[in-house]
């Protein structure tokens, strides 16, 4: 079978359509605030809300098996009561977003203000709050396993789906909602939210609330990242936010074509990830940022060798 | 000329300890006021407080004559992020008028050509699409100056923007500046340049030692003790 006819058989599959969709999408909203956390030095308050997300992932896929090993030991029966199975079943059954969204946001919210106070430096702040998250994280799926394969589990976790084709179609719908909500908070906000990366006391002098605007890049970050996790898993989605705002940050010299080459970049480096790790079945997290990767590289080439020509 | 602003026995500082008190001085059209004082003696925190950023401890600061409260362009000091930022002049000046546009997502038409008609006015109308990073020092703070203006054209208030430019083009900046005072700006200026300050500014308020050391007019200020002790010292410094 040649590549088109293998691509053409995997896409008359919805679920495919659906994944390559959630792609591009997550991958639109990542490079648009990407170029704002690059610039606000905000970069690490991504990679260490990432790691929020893992601690969350694990806690709620763990929580069904934690409630029912406690449950039973507390109760000293062998069997569940109906209700309590009732409890377990629903938890089961819950979405994980519906845990890692909010416990993610309310992390987002806290790096920021600490980034602002002075007792636990910024920086220290997110290291801790990552590295944390990552133990607990790792500890509950080693305590309460729910399935057999632990560390096929963590795996699939810290470095996205090994197939886009577990998604589930809610999750594809919820991306849809969430990404074109991203999208629209970016485009209604776009002038703001470059004053406050600019300059952040000037916005705040001319009587504009950047506090409010700074929490907004918080939670709509929080957001992303959620959403990128189904994609990449928690350790690359930085490589997604940061990635096409610095190669176009080389080559770019206005903030909106730096916005625009970013949203390219990473559109089609996420759509080249798929389509090849559909054909040489590669885990599609990777090989979405390799491709990331590359052109980074390509475009410092470039922007060293412009550069020279012009000195 | 009637006052715009009026600072009452104002005390400034943190929940910790005050920085600066008693400060006592009055602001009309047209003035052009030189705020110095040695690093530490709370200037910054005056800035904050005239900005509106951060609340007097005690006594008043009140607004009048037209100006409002926010209604001052301010020009801050450089950060490190502006240094290496990917923004067009353009984009970075027409960034004045966010606080005019309100929830209005888009600049509107009006303020585009107030951005436009502001960078000629200011000579960088030729940069309009160059990069803010590429621009020299000079350059680099008459676009903030520009953005400054298109927030307001009643008061500037500018936390030493000479810092870091060449004599050229410190003294560019200057006439600029002194150019816009003649116009009817109000210029509140923050600065350690002590002989520009008593060239250009009409009045001069000079703090230290957490109080007010002296407010009032550029030639009273020479003849005062603190002006002649500060003036002394300056010029020892430089020796």
């Amino acid at each position: 079978m040649s590549n088109i006819e293998k691509l053409q058989y995997y896409f008359e599959f919805p679920y495919v359509r659906y994944a390559f969709i959630v792609g591009i999408l997550i991958s639109l909203c990542s490079s648009l605030l990407g170029v704002t956390l690059v610039l606000k030095r905000f970069s690490f308050i991504g990679d260490g809300l990432s790691h929020v997300a893992f601690g969350a992932m694990s806690l709620s896929t763990t929580l069904p098996v934690m409630i029912k090993q406690y449950a039973l030991s507390w109760s000293g029966e062998d069997k569940l009561s109906p209700r309590m199975q009732g409890v377990v079943n629903w938890f089961g059954g819950l979405n994980d977003m519906y845990i890692v969204l909010p416990v993610t946001l309310v992390c987002a919210v806290l790096l920021l203000r600490t980034g602002q106070n002075t007792k636990i430096k910024g920086d220290a702040a997110v290291a801790m709050l990552s590295v944390g998250a990552l133990a607990v994280g790792y500890m509950l799926m080693n305590r309460f396993p729910s399935r057999a394969n632990i560390s096929g589990d963590v795996c699939s976790t810290l470095f996205g789906s090994t197939s886009i084709l577990t998604l589930k179609r809610e999750d594809v719908w919820l991306c849809i909602v969430m990404s074109v909500a991203v999208i629209a908070i970016y485009l209604l906000f776009y002038n703001k939210i470059f004053s406050v990366t600019f300059d952040e006391s000037f916005t705040k002098a001319s009587g504009v609330n950047a506090d409010s605007y700074n929490l907004l890049i918080a939670v709509v970050t929080a957001l992303i990242i959620v959403l990128a996790m189904n994609l990449v898993g928690s350790l690359l989605i930085s490589a997604l936010i940061i990635f096409p705002a610095l190669s176009a940050m080389r080559i770019f010299k206005s903030f909106r074509s730096v916005i625009i080459c970013s949203a390219v970049i990473s559109v089609a480096c996420a759509a080249f990830g798929i389509i090849v790790s559909i054909l040489s079945s590669t885990p599609v997290g990777s090989t979405i940022v390799v491709a990331d990767l590359g052109v980074f590289i390509l475009f410092s080439l470039i922007s060293a060798f412009v550069g020279k020509a012009r000195s | 000329m009637s006052a715009q602003m009026v600072c009452k026995n104002a005390s400034l500082g943190y929940e910790d300890g005050i920085v600066a008190e008693n400060l006592d001085f009055t602001i009309s059209k047209g003035d052009y006021l030189c705020i110095l004082g040695e690093n530490g003696s709370g200037k910054s925190t005056l800035i904050k407080a005239i900005l509106g950023l951060q609340p007097q401890v005690s006594g008043e600061i009140e607004w009048c004559g037209g100006v409002r409260k926010n209604e001052i362009g301010y020009l801050p000091q450089q950060t490190v992020v502006q240094r290496d930022f990917p923004a067009s002049v353009r984009e970075i000046v027409r960034s004045g008028c966010l606080a005019k546009s309100g929830l209005r997502p888009f600049y509107s038409k009006a303020e585009k050509e107030l951005a436009e008609s502001t960078m000629k006015q200011l000579g960088i109308g030729e940069f309009a699409r160059r990069c803010y990073r590429d621009l020299s020092g000079g350059q680099q703070q008459r676009v903030l100056l520009a953005r400054a203006l298109c927030a307001t054209r009643k008061m500037l208030l500018l936390d030493e923007p000479v810092t870091g430019l060449d004599p050229k083009a410190q003294h560019d900046l200057y006439e600029l500046i002194a150019g816009l005072n003649r116009e009817g700006i109000t210029i509140i200026m923050v600065s350690h340049d002590l002989t520009s300050a008593i060239k250009y500014a009409t009045h001069i308020l000079h703090i230290g030692g957490r109080k007010q050391l002296f407010f009032g007019k550029t030639a009273d200020y020479l003849k005062s003790a603190s002006g002649m002790l500060f003036t002394g010292t300056e010029m020892n410094g430089n020796e």
